[in-house]
């Protein structure tokens, strides 16, 4: 296999990594959901929090993505 | 390429370059639109408070908001002391929420879609944290990477870990950023492309490009959605790792 084709079939296993990081914001804020829905009158204290959560999960789908990009452009 | 998603990440000069003291000094378009993000804050910001009324009219309960959104949330997680820090996270979070909206403008240059933009901010965050931290606390600072009521056995692979933690935050927080401009500005660029290329098609491809033009529509709204979080994040992350300096023992 010559390298660039590599380069791009390691950019897709790459982008796998985001699909965790996918779980992971649907967990929080699935989980944030049904806690809000038992106990509306605590959620609005809680949203922060929430959003903190999903932004740490984020960022490491972020990274998957950024390997896959520098994979697909730094030469 | 006109239709390639990368090109409207493209810098180029304006004027310039100039060869200041060995270096190539130019003003690029990344700088033209920084100074419009920080043009456009201060105008917004000016004629808010122009005219301080008892009953707000509309742009004053917008900048009532704006700073009240930041406020508050220095308020609950700084707590008190942390008022001094006020200005930066309010500096911090309207640089990044109108840089990041002026960007959702059809030829506007994103400047938060630049890794280098998002990892300075990023690495002046944390480098206060530590300068704060050194300073408040002295070397107790430190303390923040020996979390107390750790078994002694396993306090030296914990005290590795919470110091990789740390080392992370900077990369994390402007790739966080980075990422999602980046990320969410190509997909909106290649959704656009679909219609383009099927509407060449002839009149079948007018009929199939109007999947992708809904498409690029809600991807749109979600990219307002998303400029606006993203810049709420990392006000939050600012004041989440502030407090660290602030409040080291956790």
């Amino acid at each position: 296999m010559d390298a660039s084709a590599a380069k791009l079939i390691g950019a897709g296993i790459a982008c796998i990594g985001m699909g965790g990081a996918g779980i992971g914001v649907g967990l929080i804020f699935g989980n944030y959901l049904s806690g809000a829905l038992r106990n509306p009158a605590a959620a609005g204290a809680q949203f922060t929090n929430a959003l903190i959560g999903a932004a740490l999960a984020e960022g490491l789908g972020i990274f998957s993505l950024v390997v896959a990009l520098l994979l697909l452009f730094v030469s | 390429m006109a239709n390639d998603p990368i090109h409207q990440f493209r810098i180029h000069d304006i004027a310039g370059p100039w060869n200041i003291a060995g270096y190539e000094i130019s003003f690029t378009n990344s700088a033209l639109f920084m100074g419009i993000t920080v043009g456009t804050i201060t105008l917004i910001l000016f004629l808010a408070t122009l005219r301080g009324g008892l009953v707000p009219s509309r742009l004053q309960s917008v900048g009532e908001m704006w700073y009240g959104l930041i406020d508050n949330m220095v308020k609950n997680i700084l707590g008190e002391e942390g008022r001094t820090f006020f200005p930066l996270v309010f500096s911090l979070f309207s640089f990044v929420l109108i840089a990041n909206m002026l960007g959702m403008f059809p030829y506007f240059f994103t400047v938060t879609s630049h890794v280098i933009v998002t990892a300075s901010l990023a690495v002046f965050v944390v480098a206060l944290v530590v300068v704060v931290g050194i300073y408040k606390h002295g070397f107790g600072w430190f303390k923040l990477f020996v979390p107390h009521g750790v078994p002694l056995a396993i306090l030296p692979i914990i005290s590795l870990i919470e110091f990789i933690s740390f080392l992370s935050r900077p990369i994390s927080l402007g790739l966080r950023l980075f990422g999602n401009m980046l990320a969410g500005h190509i997909v909106l660029k290649v959704f656009a492309g679909f219609v383009v290329s099927l509407t060449a098609l002839g009149i079948g491809g007018i009929l199939g490009s109007i999947a992708p033009m809904l498409m690029a529509v809600a991807l749109t709204a979600l990219e307002f959605l998303v400029a606006g979080l993203q810049a709420f994040v990392f006000a939050i992350l600012t004041c989440v790792y502030l407090n660290d300096a602030l409040h080291p023992s956790h």
